[in-house]
């Protein structure tokens, strides 16, 4: 509350400092190019992309949704809680319903045979492999990656993630040995089958579930689960940076003052 | 260290007439007389002293849900950035102090080389300040193996492979680092431990190192000392004043690359799980540690390489020897321009490591290895090597005349 009431006692003069600031900064920083243009599946210009981006939540709920109803099929989130996804809105009793309509591995039963039981919110979201083993067996030899941190770990973030999703060959044939043929995929080839498909999501909100609206949706969703305080770490950047231009310029007048007695 | 002289007039001398005690101590640190000419490069040493805190309190705060185990490590880094309240902004704060405390002592190291601020009287100030710097570099590597991510177990296996290259220890050493063959919980184990406890150490090197300055005075611009006490000016509050705005002007760099640009810092690789059945293609450390990672690649023995890297860092505790201190205050110019030379060839190495080494970049960071060098070894014997005061009574004025 009182760095807005500082920062707006500091006036335009501050303020046009300040953005000059972030204008010099703004040179040097690496990966804010928007959407490459040119290639199929062009990516969308991102709400969360650029220093001072945030997050769609509405397409990051819709994005929970194609996750749900899609990804999770094959990948997990090893790394999220069901609870964690009261970052994009939800509510508690939201989160409890929609943690229940997944089965998870809970041990073994006295057979030894592996016992599932409906997930609860303080419970991770896991891959439905039991193990990596397993997983790899039921993909022809390929693990498919958790989702957790994967808009930043993979090189191209969210607009090479929205490419894979929208980049296949509308009739893509399994090609064996190599994949899908897919221009974003790594050598142009993914093992990962079409998963998005014109209405197979059913919004709640109404919004029509294209293929692209789905990709886009579902490319925030991870994009937020990637960087689920990045909101947050932002809107402090901004508010104490402010704040301490404000604090700098104080110091400032103080440090003239106090050098004023002494000749050079 | 084995200066002679005398400490100076401008040492601390209200504390031997003020009582013992905390406001003495107080009062006859804020009377500290310093060369009013000091410039704004001056003001680092304040700088690094609120990052280190900074880290220090962050650092207690992560220690409290880090779990220093190859199983556990990376999912409770991860608890920390998603559930831990604000557990996001502790890491983000100590992984940004760590570049900027890193960033922060370069210009410090820097300022003192320009200035020739090892010189005697204060070679102790040098040579406490190398061991902080060599502790400072241990700590922030320990500390990046801690989140076990695949950049943290591959630069400790690198590390592993270096120590183990050194003759006779080296085996055993290599060992007791990582704790077995290969990184793992033991790793873990030593490195929590080495980051955890060197961090205390380094409090304890600090208040040796400003000790120290007191009892010899500080370096100026001018490399001589103002005879007279009007060129004095106390510590407070003129010093103060400006060592607190230039702490503002860094913490808001900080909060700005922290809040809007953390991907100047990040590596996003390092939010992979350590995985060690699969090596990353580009294995590279952090930017502080890149250009002695280059130079370790450029050369192609494996021993001359690590001998060479470690002998970079270590060519800064023999700097008060190198030059013996002839010319003092003069030729600005050229040392500048040998200042310059002798970053742009760190920033070549670190180029060169960054590539691989690769094409042009193994000769470009072989060169820049013989820039590096030819700083210490020819440029700053050159410089002291002449024209030495009379007034010197180090014993060395007869093999430099």
């Amino acid at each position: 509350m009182i760095r807005f009431v500082v920062a707006r006692v500091s006036s335009s003069l501050l303020r046009r400092k300040w953005l000059a600031l972030v204008g010099v900064l703004l040179l040097g920083v690496p990966g804010m190019a928007a959407a490459e243009g040119g290639k199929p599946g062009a990516a969308p210009a991102w709400s969360f992309s650029g220093p001072l981006g945030h997050f769609d939540l509405a397409s990051v709920q819709r994005g929970y949704a194609v996750y749900a109803s899609v990804c999770s099929a094959c990948h997990g989130m090893e790394q999220v809680h069901f609870s964690d996804l009261a970052g994009i809105g939800l509510k508690a009793e939201d989160i409890q319903a929609l943690a229940a309509t997944r089965q998870i591995a809970d041990g073994l039963d006295a057979q030894g045979r592996v016992q599932r039981r409906p997930a609860r919110p303080d419970d991770r979201i896991l891959s439905p492999y039991v193990s990596p083993a397993a997983a790899r067996a039921a993909h022809g030899g390929v693990v498919p990656p958790d989702l957790s941190r994967i808009v930043m770990v993979r090189p191209g973030g969210a607009s090479r993630i929205y490419g894979l999703l929208t980049g296949y060959a509308p009739d893509a044939q399994w090609q064996e040995g190599k994949g899908f043929r897919n221009p974003y995929g790594i050598a142009n080839f993914t093992a990962m089958p079409p998963p998005l498909h014109e209405g197979a999501v059913k919004y709640a909100d109404g919004t029509p579930a294209t293929v692209a609206q789905q990709a886009r949706d579902v490319t925030t969703f991870l994009a937020w689960v990637s960087a689920p305080h990045q909101d947050e770490r932002r809107r402090l950047g901004v508010g104490a940076g402010l704040y301490l231009c404000f604090l700098a310029a104080l110091f400032m007048i103080l440090t003239r003052r106090i050098w004023s007695h002494v000749r050079k | 260290m084995a200066d002679e002289t005398p400490s100076r007039q401008q040492g601390n001398a209200g504390a031997q007439q003020a009582d013992a005690g905390p406001l003495a101590f107080a009062r006859a640190y804020a009377d500290l007389p310093l060369p009013a000419d000091l410039n704004w490069l001056w003001t680092f040493g304040a700088v690094l002293v609120a990052i280190l805190g900074l880290m220090l309190a962050s650092g207690l705060f992560l220690a409290l849900t880090y779990t220093p185990d190859a199983g556990l490590a990376f999912s409770s880094v991860e608890s920390i950035e998603r559930r831990i309240p604000y557990g996001w902004l502790l890491r983000a704060m100590h992984m940004t102090g760590a570049s900027f405390c890193m960033a922060a002592l370069y210009v410090h190291i820097l300022r003192g080389l320009y200035y020739r601020a090892y010189l005697p009287p204060r070679r102790a100030v040098w040579g406490s300040g190398c061991a902080l710097m060599a502790m400072l570099m241990i700590t922030a590597f320990a500390g990046y193996v801690l989140p076990w991510g695949q950049m943290s177990y591959w630069g400790a296996d690198v590390a592993g492979r270096a120590v183990a290259t050194l003759p006779l220890v080296g085996g055993w050493l290599g060992r007791v680092v990582l704790g077995g063959d290969s990184p793992g919980t033991a790793t873990l184990h030593r490195m929590f431990v080495l980051h955890f406890a060197l961090a205390f150490v380094i409090v304890g090197a600090i208040a040796l190192h400003v000790a120290v300055l007191h009892k010899r005075g500080s370096s100026s611009p001018s490399g001589h000392q103002p005879t007279a006490r009007g060129g004095m000016l106390p510590f407070h509050p003129y010093f103060t004043a400006r060592d607190m705005l230039a702490v503002v002007l860094v913490a808001l760099a900080f909060v700005l690359v922290m809040g809007l640009w953390p991907e100047l810092i990040a590596e996003p690789a390092n939010y992979r799980p350590a995985n060690p059945l699969h090596t990353p293609t580009d294995i590279e450390p952090e930017w502080y540690f890149l250009p002695f990672y280059g130079m370790m690649q450029v050369v192609p023995d494996q021993l001359g390489g690590v001998l060479l890297a470690g002998g970079a860092v270590a060519m800064l505790f023999a700097v008060p020897w190198l030059d013996r201190g002839g010319r003092v205050g003069e030729r600005a110019p050229v040392r500048l321009l040998a200042l310059a030379l002798l970053v742009g060839a760190a920033v070549v190495a670190a180029c060169a490591g960054r590539h691989h080494a690769q094409g042009a970049w193994l000769l470009a960071g072989r060169v820049a290895i013989g820039v590096y060098y030819a700083y210490f070894l020819l440029f700053l014997p050159w410089l002291g090597g002449q024209g030495l005061p009379l007034t010197q009574d180090d014993g060395e004025k007869e093999t430099s005349a």
